[in-house]
C-alpha cells in the first residue's frame, strides 16, 4: 500500500509509515537482513539525552522558499532555530549571488492563557500580520507540541486564511513529541508542499528535480551534458517553481533520508520517475547510480562514456590515496542514508570502518523498493560492519564507544558530536555540504580532506590534554549499551 | 503592534537551562520534547559548556508520555543521569508537554532529594514566560531546594555579597560582564558569590548564598525577584542598581552605592575607585582628540534593540562619556508592564540635562520598520543583534552586535561592564566605525 496520501492533512510518522527504528546494536548485515525479513523491533533507552525534533527539520526545508513566509505556531522557544536557519539562508544567498535578505519567520508566542483558551486567534492574527509585512506567495504554518496538545484546529485556520488572503496558507504538522525520528519533519514539509503547492503536470520537460539541502550545484555539468537542467529543491526555490516540479523528467535525491517522501509522492501522484539507486558515493555506488540515471533519462550510451572517462580520470588518483589511507580506522556518526553513503566512501578509500552510530534506520523508503537500501548496498559491495549502532545522537554512548575503539579518525554529520572525538584527541571531521562527497570527484574530495584531518592533529592532541569530561568514571567503564533495553515498546523513546 | 514575534531575541521559559549550564559542574535534566534543549542551545551560546548542548539528559517526551504521563520516564532518566553525568548539582526543568499534561515532577524529584542527592526542579514549560523571567524561577528554585539545605546554623558573613546581574547566555557577554563585576567588588574589599561562570567557585558559592550580608542586583528588572525572595527568606537586604554599570561614571556610582550599604573600609574603597577612574580616564583623555578631530564622520546617534539592563546602561555611558546621543530606543526583553515605568524613568534622566524616549516590543520585525522609516540623517550606531545586519547596511549605520543572536561574532570572555568594559566598548564602537573606510 502506498505511504503517500495527499488527502490527509498530516503525513504518518516514519515509525508507522516505514517501520523505522532508533535503537539497535549489532552488525550491519543482521540489520539489513532483518529489515528485509519483516518489521523491525525497536529498542528503547532507559537513559537518554536530548535529540532534535520534527519541527526543526520541517523548518529547514520550508524557510528558504524565497517568496514564502513561515509562521511557527508555538511558544517562543520553538523559534530558537530561526536565527540559525536564517544564517544558512544568507550564506546560501551569497553563494548564489542573491541580494541579502532575512528570512521572514514569525512565531505566534503561545502563552499560558492560550493553553487554556486555545491559540487559534493568535495564529490567525500572526498569519495576517505576516501577510501584511511580507506579501508572500505562500505562508507555511508549522505546529508545535503545545499547539498540538491544546488541540488548535490549525488546518481549519490555514484553509480559511487561504481564502481570505488569496494565497496558499499551508499547515505543516510537525509536533516534536509525535516522532522520535526528527527526519519525520522533512516528510511533514514535503507533504505540505505536495498537497498544496505542486500542480498537476501540463507537460514533461527536460528538468530534473534535485532534492537537496542547500548544497553546491554539482549536478549541472553532468545533467547539462545529458541534455537536462537541474532544479535544486526545496531551499532557494520559489512557490511558482515548486508548483511545476511535477513536470520534471526525473527526481534525484541527494539523500533518501531527506527526500524519501517527496521522491515517492512525485512518482506516485505525478509520474515523475525517481532514481532509486542509493546516492552516488564511492566508485561502485556511483557507477550503479549513473547507470540508473542513464536508463531513466534515456541516455545510456552517453552515461557509459562518462563512466569510462571518469574512471580514467579518477582511478589512478584514487589508487594513490588508497595507498596512503590503507589500514587507517574511522568511526562514523551521521544520519541514516548519508551515513551509509560515507561508510561506502570510506571503504572505497581502503579505510577500515571500526564502527558507526547512525541516527535511525528506515528498513524501506516510501518507494517500497529494496534497491534503495543504501546500507544493503554498502554491506554487499564492501562487506559487513560488525559494530553498527542505531542511536539518535546519544552522545554518552558515542563517548563510551570512542574511548574503547580509539579510531584514527572520527567523522560526524551532525552538530554536537565532533567535540567528543576532539576531546579524546581523535582527529575529527565534519563536512557540511552533502554534495561534497557525491560522485567520482566526491571520493577524491573526501580523501583529500581526510588526509588533511589526519595530518592536522596538534589541535586535538592539545585540546585532549586540557579537556574535562562530564561523564563519570563509572560510565566510561560500562558496556556502551547498558541503557539500551531489548525489545522495548516502540512508542517509548 | 502585533502579538507575534518576528526575529526572536529571547527564548522560552525552558531557556533557563542555560543558567544551569553556566553553573560550574551544574547539569540540567530536561523533562521536555525531544528538540527543545537543542534548539535553545543553538540559539543561546556558542558551545556546549560543561554539560549543555547534546549532553543534556532529556526524557524526550513522546506520544506515550502525553497520553499516560511522564513521571516514570522522568524517574528512570534521572536515575541514569545521576550515574552517567558527573555533576555537583542537577536541575530538572519541565517543558510545555509536561506542564500541560500535569506531571507531578516535584514528587519525583523530592524522592531523590530526600536521599541527599543535590537535585532540584522548576516548572519552566515554554509558554509560562520568557527566559529572562524564568532565570529568576530557576535561581529561586535552587535557593529553596538546595542552598537552603546549608542555611541552618550558619551566621551572616559581613564581607560577603551575592550578585545578580547578567542572565547567562541570554547575555552573550555574561562571562566577561560577571568577571568584571566581581573584580570591582573585590577591589573595594568584598567577597563575592558571582554564582555563574569560570570566576565562580561553583556550588560552594550557592551553598553560601544564605550567609551573604547583601544582595546586589545590577539589572533593570531581572534578579529583583530573587533579591526580594532572599530578603523574605533570610532577611538579607538588597540594593537594586537598575542597569549594567558601564564605564567610569556608572561603575563608580555602582560601587559607592554598595559601600553605603555595608560597613566597609571607606579608605580602601575610595583608593580603589580612584585608581580605576584614573586609569579609565587616562585612556579616554588620550583618545578624546581623535574623537573630536576625526573628520570623516563617526556615529552621532545610537539606536538600541536590546534588553532593558543593557539599554539603560549603554545610554548613560554613550551620552555622558562619548557624546553619542539617543536615537530610537527599543527594549526587546519582554519587560513586564509593571516594571516599564521605572525603566522609562531612568531614561528620562539619561544625563543631568537630557531625556530619552523608549518603546517596549519583542517583535524585532516591527522595530526594524520603525528604525528604517526614521532614516539616518545623523550617522547612527545600531546596538542590536545579528538580525540587524541588513538594516545597518541599508541605513549605512554602524552595527555593534551585543545581543542574541550574535551570529557574526565569537565571544569568549569579552565583557562591557565596569571600567574595563567601558574601555572595551569604546574600542569596539570605533573599531567598527573606522572599519567602514576603505
Amino acid at each position: 500500500m502506498s505511504t503517500v496520501n495527499l488527502q490527509s492533512p498530516e503525513v504518518q510518522i516514519r515509525e508507522l509509515r516505514l517501520g523505522s527504528i532508533t535503537g539497535y546494536e549489532g552488525s550491519a548485515e543482521d540489520l539489513v537482513r532483518c529489515s528485509h525479513a519483516g518489521g523491525l523491533r525497536d529498542s528503547a533507552r532507559s537513559f537518554s539525552q536530548c535529540m532534535g525534533c520534527s519541527s526543526g527539520n520541517a523548518l529547514c526545508q520550508l524557510c528558504m522558499v524565497r517568496d514564502a513566509a513561515v509562521v511557527n505556531h508555538a511558544p517562543i522557544g520553538c523559534a530558537g532555530d530561526f536565527a540559525g536557519y536564517n544564517f544558512v539562508y544568507r550564506v546560501g544567498q551569497m553563494e548564489r549571488n542573491l541580494p541579502p535578505v532575512n528570512g521572514r519567520f514569525f512565531n505566534t508566542n503561545i502563552e499560558e492563557k492560550d493553553t487554556i483558551f486555545g491559540a487559534a486567534q493568535r495564529l490567525a492574527d500572526t498569519v495576517r500580520e505576516a501577510y501584511k509585512r511580507v506579501h508572500p506567495n505562500a505562508i507555511f504554518v508549522t505546529t508545535s507540541c503545545a499547539s498540538g496538545i491544546i488541540g488548535d484546529d490549525v488546518e481549519n485556520v490555514a484553509n480559511e486564511l487561504s481564502e481570505e488572503l488569496g494565497i496558499p496558507v499551508i499547515a505543516c504538522f510537525c509536533e516534536g513529541f509525535k516522532s522520535r525520528i526528527w527526519t519525520t519533519g522533512f516528510d511533514s514539509a514535503y507533504h505540505a508542499i505536495a498537497r498544496k503547492l505542486v500542480k498537476p503536470a501540463q507537460k514533461r520537460g527536460n528538468r530534473v528535480n534535485i532534492i537537496n539541502f542547500w548544497g553546491s550545484r554539482i549536478f549541472d555539468p553532468l545533467l547539462n551534458r545529458l541534455g537536462y537542467e537541474a532544479d535544486y529543491i526545496v531551499p532557494f526555490s520559489t512557490v511558482e517553481q515548486l508548483g511545476h516540479i511535477s513536470e520534471a523528467a526525473a527526481t534525484i535525491q541527494i539523500c533518501p533520508t531527506l527526500g524519501t517522501y517527496l521522491g515517492a509522492a512525485l512518482e506516485q501522484v505525478h509520474g515523475v520517475p525517481e532514481i532509486k539507486a542509493p546516492p552516488a558515493y564511492g566508485v561502485a555506488g556511483t557507477d550503479n547510480w549513473m547507470r540508473e540515471l542513464g536508463e531513466v533519462l534515456d541516455r545510456r550510451d552517453e552515461v557509459e562514456k562518462i563512466i569510462a572517462e571518469e574512471h580514467a580520470r579518477v582511478l589512478p588518483k584514487l589508487e594513490e590515496y588508497r595507498s596512503r589511507l590503507a589500514g587507517r580506522t574511522a568511526y562514523l556518526t551521521a544520519g541514516a542514508a548519508h551515513g551509509h553513503a560515507i561508510i561506502a566512501l570510506l571503504r572505497e578509500l581502503g579505510m577500515q570502518v571500526s564502527g558507526a552510530a547512525i541516527f535511525h534506520h528506515d528498513p524501506l523508503y516510501d518507494n517500497g523498493d529494496e534497491r534503495s537500501d543504501a546500507l544493503a548496498h554498502a554491506v554487499r559491495t564492501y562487506g559487513d560492519i560488525k559494530s553498527y549502532n542505531v542511536c539518535n545522537k546519544q552522545a554518552y554512548e558515542l563517548v563510551n564507544i570512542l574511548s574503547r575503539v580509539k579510531p584514527d579518525l572520527m567523522i560526524a554529520r551532525h552538530g554536537g558530536m565532533t567535540i567528543w572525538g576532539a576531546k579524546l584527541g581523535i582527529p575529527t571531521l565534519l563536512i557540511g555540504d552533502e554534495q561534497f562527497g557525491f560522485g567520482y570527484q566526491g571520493v577524491l574530495n573526501y580523501a583529500e580532506r581526510i588526509l588533511e584531518t589526519l595530518d592536522n592533529c596538534e589541535f586535538v592532541t592539545n585540546l585532549a590534554r586540557h579537556s574535562s569530561t562530564p561523564y563519570t568514571k563509572w560510565w566510561m567503564e560500562q558496556d556502551p549499551y547498558t541503557f539500551l533495553g531489548g525489545s522495548a515498546h516502540v512508542g517509548q523513546y | 503592534m502585533s502579538v507575534s514575534i518576528e526575529q526572536p531575541r529571547f527564548s522560552c521559559a525552558l531557556g533557563a537551562q542555560q543558567s544551569v549550564v553556566a553553573i560550574r559542574r551544574g547539569a540540567p535534566i530536561t523533562h521536555a520534547g525531544p528538540g527543545c534543549s537543542y534548539k535553545i542551545h543553538g540559539f543561546l551560546g556558542q558551545g556546549e559548556g560543561y554539560a549543555g548542548g547534546s549532553t543534556i539528559p532529556c526524557t524526550n517526551f513522546s506520544e506515550t508520555e502525553v497520553v499516560y504521563g511522564g513521571e516514570d520516564r522522568l524517574r528512570t532518566v534521572i536515575e541514569g543521569a545521576l550515574k552517567v553525568i558527573d555533576a555537583d548539582l542537577y536541575v530538572v526543568l519541565t517543558g510545555c508537554t509536561s506542564d500541560i499534561v500535569g506531571d507531578d515532577v516535584g514528587m519525583v524529584v523530592s524522592d531523590f532529594a530526600q536521599r541527599g542527592v543535590p537535585i532540584v526542579y522548576a516548572e519552566t514549560g515554554g509558554f509560562k514566560s520568557n527566559n529572562y523571567a524564568s532565570h529568576e524561577t530557576v535561581v529561586n528554585a535552587i535557593i529553596d531546594q538546595y542552598s537552603d539545605r546549608y542555611a541552618p546554623g550558619r551566621e551572616k558573613d559581613p564581607g560577603l555579597v551575592n550578585v545578580f546581574a547578567s542572565v547567562p547566555y541570554q547575555d552573550p557577554h555574561w562571562e566577561g560582564n560577571l568577571e568584571e563585576i566581581k573584580r570591582v567588588l573585590e577591589g573595594i574589599g568584598l567577597r563575592v558569590n558571582i554564582l555563574f561562570g569560570q570566576h565562580s567557585e561553583g556550588v560552594a558559592e550557592w551553598q553560601r548564598i544564605p550567609q551573604a550580608a547583601l544582595n546586589i542586583v545590577a539589572n533593570a528588572w531581572v534578579g529583583t525577584g530573587i533579591a526580594a525572595h532572599l530578603e523574605e527568606k533570610y532577611g538579607t537586604p538588597y540594593i537594586h542598581f537598575p542597569y549594567l554599570p558601564i564605564g567610569g561614571v556608572e561603575t563608580s556610582r555602582f560601587l559607592r552605592r554598595v559601600v553605603e550599604k555595608l560597613p566597609l573600609d571607606p579608605g580602601r574603597a575610595d583608593a580603589f575607585i580612584g585608581r580605576e577612574e584614573a586609569r579609565f580616564y587616562a585612556h579616554l583623555e588620550r583618545t578624546a582628540d581623535f574623537l573630536l578631530e576625526f573628520r570623516y564622520g563617526l556615529p552621532r546617534r545610537f539606536h538600541t534593540l536590546l534588553d532593558a539592563g543593557y539599554t539603560v546602561g549603554l545610554a548613560k555611558f554613550l551620552v555622558n562619556e562619548l557624546g553619542i546621543l539617543p536615537g530610537q530606543l527599543f527594549i526587546t526583553d519582554g519587560t513586564p508592564e509593571a516594571r516599564q515605568e521605572a525603566v522609562r524613568e531612568q531614561l528620562r534622566h539619561v544625563s543631568d540635562r537630557r531625556s530619552a524616549e523608549v518603546a517596549f516590543s519583542a517583535d524585532g520585525g516591527w522595530i526594524q520598520e520603525q528604525i528604517r522609516s526614521g532614516g539616518n540623517k545623523h550617522r547612527a550606531l545600531i546596538l542590536g543583534t545579528g538580525w540587524e545586519r541588513d538594516l545597518a547596511a541599508e541605513l549605512k549605520a554602524d552595527l555593534l552586535i551585543l545581543g542574541v543572536p550574535v551570529t557574526y561574532r565569537l565571544i569568549l570572555n569579552r565583557g562591557y561592564t565596569g571600567y574595563n568594559g567601558g574601555l572595551r566598548l569604546i574600542e569596539d564602537i570605533y573599531d567598527h566605525a573606522l572599519n567602514t573606510y576603505r
